[in-house]
């Protein structure tokens, strides 16, 4: 079976979107639908499903991209390290371009520092291995799909042995920014759409207290256009009969207590931290840190660096995007002087950040 | 938050899998993930197998969108 | 040849580089006999308008799959030429070579460079050698310019874009620079694709033979791959194209690549393809033209231009969306978000 073409087909999506409409024809007022994934505010985009869902569906983006919400002092950070000599960077591509106070890893390239694009962490590992002359330093961002895998390479690292090898981390967890949104009163959801992989590792019934807590629907949902479907229609078929639920529309790949395995990997090497969400700001718990066991594989600690004093850029909105409470278009700085090219806040630059999502794919 | 393909397991030598998908072929951690054995298709983020992927329960997801485009139902 | 790799003597104009030039880099280039070697090379009189392009190559890794830089760097300039719609006729060969490159390196280059110039039917007349130090250059750059011959009255160019014009593409999308990415350091992705580099200045013959002025656009999507050149066009025309994304071609391996690591197939670089931009009545005819050909057999419709007054490209997805495409801020990465 191919797994991605089989949830493209044209037909079935046809089918899934008749069923909306007929689900919502008769409500009344808007229904709105927070995802808090940046993949999924990407996937939508692409596929330019808000162009085919009927009138009272209001999809929104929440702060679901992991770049995004990196505080700009982790930025400045990566920086100063970059200035080191014999000091490679490996990242994500993702981090490349986020402006930092002053600098990005970009601009820090053209100025003859060493950046290493990687897609998997276990890569920069293998860099380190051959290269120990170098000091092999990787940037670990990302929700809990992303964290055990930054675990595993550390793990790797520390069987092979290497003392070149280290990370610099900000990681955060899900459903405490859910739990925040969903308490804010300016902020009206009437269901969110659960990310795909992050529950993979955390599991569907991580979310049950959201659900008790706020009375909200939550629909775990794939990332192919036919999941996204489903899962709209699954919360608004909540929403027209008045029930809150957790529901599982990525059943082929997430489980209730999703991967024990991942997650005991992750505890192994982090553990619980407050958390600074740029934009939004601190939410106690939300974020992972290495333990102190792992010292040696902890950049902060084994480098210690002058780091420029945080500037975030005056009139940047991305906290009110980040929340949902404003759309791009509705930030007066998208498109004027927050551009692809010139981006004032994390939102634009970051691949799947929703100002940069807007600014390529909306209509 | 992720992206993460469904490759197939080609061949498996301690805890990393040769996966592949259409002719991509990759190497990937099994370092997550118990039970897996040639043949089955994983998740892949970040040359990682995150979880395996269930075929019967996509095939289940299909033919429950199969079924609300043949009878204009709501389906479970 | 005494040395095995290029010396920074090679570039100094004395005996070292007369050895350069005359037992490996003429020889394979040109083969013009050493007394007839001058500043310029003279051409014949031409009996029609002349096209005259530029470009220069810097890819990295310098050897990828099915192909290397030198075939690159004649194919670019050759279908450059012939995007104008004119017959490629002398190319120039400007190297700037790394100290330290060895000189099997270069011959393997400069071999692959003689090969595409006599499949294009080009000759390589005149051309020029530096060496800067170690570290000054990645290996080697080339620098290609080159001239052809409007044989034709028609004006082809990038604001010739109508409302119902068809667009036309003569194969797969993304199969060059996924084959160069999968190729790079860091990403460790085994596949068999290869670029698709290769001239096509007779497809274009034959698509100009067979469409004449209603051949409205031709242009190669090279860097920034299929949408960054039809928003260029969308631009310089004023016009609203809109892509079938169920019509575009794409090898499956290619695809799955571009999902891996998180790439748009349509930005990603191509060396072989061509956008046709044609009036609808002749459309079925440049199509039927183009199947003919060795580089056409895979062409097909992949959009049309649905309106006039600002440049915009949209995109209709394959389950019946649409969004519009802007032009990247840069290179696309990979990404895992």
């Amino acid at each position: 079976m191919n797994l991605t073409a089989a949830f493209r087909d044209p037909e079935l999506a046809r089918g899934q979107l008749d069923a909306i409409a007929k689900t919502v024809a008769d409500y009344d007022g808007a229904m709105t639908l927070m995802e808090v994934c940046g993949t999924h505010t990407m996937a939508i985009y692409q596929h330019g499903v808000r162009s085919l869902l009927p009138k009272p569906i209001r999809l929104i983006s929440g702060p679901g991209c992991p770049v995004c919400v990196t505080p700009v002092g982790f930025v400045d950070h990566a920086v100063a390290l970059a200035r080191r000599p014999q000091t490679v960077i490996a990242t994500f591509g993702d981090m490349v371009r986020v402006p930092g106070s002053t600098s990005s890893l970009m601009r820090e390239q053209a100025s003859g520092a060493q950046i290493l694009i990687v897609y998997s962490p276990l890569d920069a590992v293998s860099f380190a291995e051959k290269h120990p002359e170098q000091e092999v330093v990787f940037l670990g961002v990302g929700f809990e799909t992303t964290t055990p895998t930054i675990a595993g390479a550390v793990v790797t690292a520390a069987q092979k042995g290497l003392k070149n090898f280290s990370v610099l981390t900000s990681h955060k967890t899900m459903p405490g920014p859910m739990a925040a949104l969903a308490g804010d009163p300016e902020l009206q959801v009437d269901g969110y759409l659960c990310p795909a992989h992050v529950s993979a590792i955390i599991g569907a019934d991580v979310y049950r207290p959201l659900v008790e807590a706020f009375n909200v629907p939550c629909v775990v949902t794939g990332f192919e256009p036919l999941d996204v479907l489903q899962g709209v229609l699954m919360l608004a078929r909540q929403i027209v009969a008045g029930e809150a639920k957790v529901e599982n529309q990525y059943n082929r790949v997430v489980r209730p207590q999703g991967n024990p395995k991942a997650l005991a990997l992750l505890h192994q090497l982090f553990e619980p931290c407050d958390a600074r969400w740029r934009g939004i700001g601190d939410i106690p718990e939300s974020g992972l840190q290495l333990r102190s066991t792992y010292a040696a594989f902890d950049a902060a600690k084994k480098f210690p660096v002058e780091i420029e004093p945080a500037k975030e850029h005056a009139g940047c909105l991305c906290g009110e995007i980040l929340k949902g409470k404003i759309s791009p278009r509705e930030c007066p700085l998208f498109r004027t002087v927050c551009t692809p090219d010139e981006p004032v806040g994390a939102c634009m630059v970051s691949s799947e950040g929703t100002c940069a999502a807007e600014y390529k794919y909306g209509s | 938050m992720c992206l993460g393909v469904p490759m197939q397991v080609k061949s498996i030598e301690n805890d990393m899998a040769k996966c592949e998908i259409d002719g991509v072929q990759r190497e990937a951690s099994l370092m997550m993930i118990d039970g897996v054995n040639v043949g089955d298709y994983v998740l892949i983020h970040a040359g990682f197998a995150i979880e395996r992927i269930d075929e019967d329960e996509a095939q289940l997801t299909l033919d429950a969108l199969r079924s609300a485009l043949d009878q204009g139902l709501v389906p479970e | 040849m005494k040395s095995d790799i290029i010396l920074l003597g090679h570039g100094s104009g004395g005996t070292l580089s007369h050895q350069l030039l005359d037992s490996l880099i003429i020889p394979i280039l040109s083969q013009v006999a050493p007394g007839e070697q001058n500043d310029a090379a003279i051409l014949p009189e031409q009996s029609g308008r002349l096209a005259f392009t530029t470009d220069s190559f810097v890819v990295d890794p310098i050897f990828f799959p099915g192909g290397n830089i030198g075939d690159l760097a004649v194919n670019g300039t050759v279908n450059d030429l012939a995007m104008a719609g004119a017959t490629p006729l002398y190319l120039s060969v400007g190297l700037i070579l790394e100290e330290g490159l060895p000189i099997e390196d270069l011959r393997r280059i400069l071999e692959s460079m003689r090969q595409a110039a006599d499949i294009a039917g080009v000759r390589i007349v005149t051309g020029d050698t530096k060496v800067v130090p170690r570290g000054k250059a990645d290996r080697i750059f080339i620098n290609t310019s080159g001239v052809g011959l409007l044989e034709h009255e028609l004006e082809i160019g990038g604001s010739g874009a109508r409302i119902g014009d068809q667009i036309l593409i003569n194969g797969t999308i993304g199969d060059h620079g996924m084959a160069v990415l999968a190729s790079r350091e860091g990403l460790e992705l085994k596949s068999d694709m290869k670029t698709d580099c290769v001239p096509l200045n007779s497809l274009v013959a034959k698509i100009l033979a067979a469409g004449g002025s209603d051949v409205h656009v031709l242009r190669d999507p090279t860097r920034g791959g299929v949408a960054t050149t039809l928003k260029e066009i969308s631009l310089q025309s004023k016009a609203e194209i809109t892509l079938d994304e169920s019509g575009l071609p794409i090898h499956a391996t290619v695809a799955a690549a571009c999902s891996i690591l998180g790439l748009d197939p349509l930005f990603v670089a191509n060396e072989g393809k061509l956008l046709v931009v044609v009036a609808p009545e002749s459309a079925e005819a440049v199509l039927a033209a183009m199947h003919s050909c060795p580089h056409g057999g895979d062409s097909t419709r992949i959009g049309e231009v649905t309106g006039a007054g600002e440049g915009k490209l949209r995109l209709r997805t394959a389950i019946g969306g649409l969004r519009s495409i802007e032009m990247l801020a840069g290179e696309q990465l990979p990404r895992i978000c």
